[in-house]
């Protein structure tokens, strides 16, 4: 194929080069080095948001990739404004999100002379993203720049960085955009083996107490829709990891919640009791299998993954299938029959019957019991997209707030950045207009970030921060009390800031509520105010999160923590 | 036990620095490293010495294939491939003694490649065991500094590829 040859700048090819992805919008930060780039994004088609930090810029490009499907894409200038992506990089890395992040470097005459603003970025950053590229020469950026669009979004998806010294933006090149990617190195496996497939088949065929573990794989490969007609097809009950949620739908009866340190109990128990464990597009973390030794010591695994280096990285897999996750549960519903679960499944109703979630409302009072307000959110309503922060917030909407599609919980799992959610509810906004973004918060992560309502409110992006303010950083909080005597050290945060003149400030809609009947009307009236909008949920201060699995222990050792009035 | 493994790569700026850093963010430890372009110019061809169970050496392989400009990886098991490391040593000498140290070089068919008066350069190849070998029977007479290039190894027969 032959494509005619235009004259333009470094600068201009990477716009068109965005062109060509079919890059809509942008998340970013201006710098010197940058100056040509922002010259050609000042009249680009592209949607450029800016942030007021650039560690904004790259978790909105992971909320806005996580929403879609699509690469999220951002931009910062040198030195600081790349060290300052460096923990959104890290997110994205961890949870396995497409992202292309573009950074400035200096001219590439002063590299290596510690010049004003340099960085070595690509040095920083190898070992948080898929690949990365230092561009020598500006006739190579339209292939690297294909490269990177196709790394980060094929195989296990992940970010790649693209360092840009300044010279190479203005650089004169014959642009050319080449339609194919070939590297050698880089041939990612979708289609698993279907020897292995038939295997998969026959061990389910034989199995009484089946259990499918289904994890973030099963959203970024679209695997829903797979994933629900095999569990019902062998009638296995299905968990969901945290990046999994929404991967299966929260009210089915084959549904066990999430696993792991504060999973549901009968979720847990089933997979400590399994005879075979189904692992898709999951990794067997720390935080889902605790004590490794005890985890599903009795069942058969088989696992299916894009990544082979997952296989049998933290658990020995008896069939491995490298493979899609939506292709390999498409082959192996072909071949798949029905397990004996019959009363394996009686056993599990029993299970979420004795042992379901719950908590302790108020004696007397009219307080708020945090996972009161997930539960008025999810009847307010039920389709909107829950970002979250990291602490106890984020477990109990993990908890208690019921997903019923994928793309609807977007959370920072392997990494656990306090100060992710807000801007990847921005970006996630941005990316789904027509539905409903709640950045559910706690008042220690919102205010790892909370600059970002300048962003909100300039772009006009009426996402709702429901922060739940209980005065403490409420996770490590917790610890304290349970493993050092409540010795509440550096976690008492109360009076930080009035969260309601914050958001005016800015320009937001602040509210507050104190009461437990004050909670639906708030909520109702920041979905109907269509302005980005604070939520300070005044919530009780030492509840914790419930069932818990304190580390290093098997995932059956539960601990009940609801506070009793 | 020990590995060796073959390392095709893309002859490119930072790959060395990428499949280090991989070894030590996981925690493998390389015994040694040599890196040298092949007969195709775009691509080097790393030969890492690792240590490790079957179980750590498939993680390894793994994480190796992941990065992007890691072209292959090869087991090069002993039995089925010849490796070679050289080394030149710096062994302390004078008249006295120069003809032993000579013969020790001959039965090895080592080279003396540099004479001094007080001391003389040797250069030996071979496998590990030989050059273990032989620096043990110097050592008596005083090594004042010794290098060792890491293994190469190439498997036997056909290309690999």
């Amino acid at each position: 194929m032959t494509e005619s040859t235009e004259k333009m700048t470094g600068a201009r090819a990477l716009i068109e080069c965005l062109y060509r992805e079919g890059v809509d919008t942008i998340f970013g930060y201006p710098g010197g080095v940058l100056l040509p780039i922002y010259d050609e994004i000042y009249d680009a088609d592209i949607r450029h948001i800016l942030v007021r930090h650039e560690q904004a810029a790259a978790h909105a490009a992971e909320g806005y990739a996580r929403a879609t499907g699509k690469t999220g894409v951002c931009i910062a200038t040198s030195g600081p404004g790349a060290t300052n992506l460096v923990t959104g990089i890290a997110n994205a890395y961890m949870d396995s999100i497409p992202m292309v992040v573009f950074t400035g470097q200096v001219p590439s005459s002063l590299l290596g002379n510690d010049a004003f603003q340099e960085a070595n970025i690509t040095g920083i950053t190898m070992p948080i993203t898929k690949h990365n590229y230092l561009v020598q020469d500006a006739n190579e950026l339209p292939k690297v720049i294909k490269e990177a669009f196709h790394i980060a979004s094929t195989g296990r998806p992940g970010p790649v960085l693209i360092d840009l010294p300044k010279d190479i933006t203005v650089q004169e090149i014959d642009f050319y955009y080449p339609d194919k990617v070939d590297l050698r190195g880089y041939k990612p496996t979708y289609q698993g083996n279907l020897q292995q497939v038939k295997r998969a088949a026959s061990a389910i065929k034989e199995s009484k107490n089946p259990v499918i573990y289904a994890g973030g794989g099963v959203i970024s490969s679209d695997a829903s829709k797979e994933l629900i007609e095999l569990a019902e097809k062998i009638k296995a009950p299905v968990t969901t990891t945290l990046t999994g949620m929404g991967g299966f739908p929260v009210e089915h009866e084959l549904f066990l919640g999430m696993p792991g340190m504060h999973g549901a109990k009968y979720a847990n128990y089933a997979i400590q009791e399994s005879d075979l464990l189904i692992a898709v597009g999951a990794r067997f973390d720390d935080r889902v299998t605790g004590k490794l030794k005890a985890f599903a010591s009795n069942a058969k695994i088989i696992h299916i993954d894009i990544d082979p280096a997952e296989i049998s990285k933290n658990v020995k897999v008896d069939v491995p299938i490298v493979g899609d996750a939506k292709w390999t549960l498409q082959k192996l519903l072909k071949y798949a029959e029905p397990a004996q679960s019959e009363k394996w499944l009686d056993r599990i109703a029993h299970w979420k019957k004795v042992h379901p979630l719950h908590y302790v409302e108020p004696a007397t009072g009219d307080g708020i019991k945090p996972q009161y307000i997930i539960e008025q959110i999810t009847e307010a309503c039920k389709d909107a997209i829950i970002v979250t922060e990291v602490g106890q917030h984020q477990m109990w909407a993990a908890q208690y707030f019921k997903f019923s599609e994928p793309r609807t919980f977007i959370t920072s799992g392997g990494l656990g950045t306090m100060g992710y959610g807000f801007p990847a509810s921005i970006g996630a906004k941005i990316a789904r207009p027509d539905k409903v973004v709640f950045d559910i918060a706690g008042d220690g992560s919102f205010q790892m970030n909370s600059q970002e309502l300048a962003t909100a409110v300039q772009e006009n992006v009426p996402v709702i921060v429901a922060v739940f303010n209980n005065g403490y950083l409420g996770m490590v909080r917790q610890w304290q009390e349970l493993f050092h005597n409540r010795r509440y050290s550096a976690t008492c945060i109360q009076n930080s800031v009035d969260f309601v003149k914050l958001a005016e400030a800015y320009g937001a809609l602040g509210l507050r509520a104190t009461k437990r009947d004050e909670v639906r009307p708030a909520i109702e009236e920041a979905i109907a105010s269509g302005r980005p909008t604070v939520i300070d949920f005044v919530v009780e201060e030492e509840e914790n999160v419930s069932p818990m699995v304190p580390a290093g222990a098997a995932i059956n050792e539960i601990l009940d923590l609801e506070r009793k009035e | 036990m020990r590995h060796t493994l073959a390392v095709l790569v893309e002859n490119k700026y930072g790959v060395l620095s990428r499949v280090a850093g991989m070894f030590s963010r996981r925690g493998y430890n390389i015994d040694s490293l040599t890196v040298g372009v092949t007969d195709d110019p775009t691509i080097s061809r790393m030969t890492i010495v690792v240590m490790g169970d079957d179980e750590v050496l498939e993680q390894v392989t793994k994480q190796l294939n992941k990065l992007i400009d890691v072209i292959r990886v090869t087991d090069l098991k002993s039995e089925e491939s010849v490796d070679r490391e050289l080394a030149l040593i710096k062994v302390n000498s004078d008249v006295t003694n120069r003809s032993e140290i000579m013969q020790i070089a001959d039965i090895f068919r080592a080279r003396i490649i540099d004479v001094a008066s007080k001391s003389m350069i040797i250069e030996v190849t071979g496998d590990d065991g030989k050059i273990t070998a032989i620096e043990q029977l110097l050592r008596p007479f005083g090594i004042k500094e010794m290098v060792r290039t890491g293994k190469v190894a190439l498997r036997r027969g056909q290309k690999s590829s």
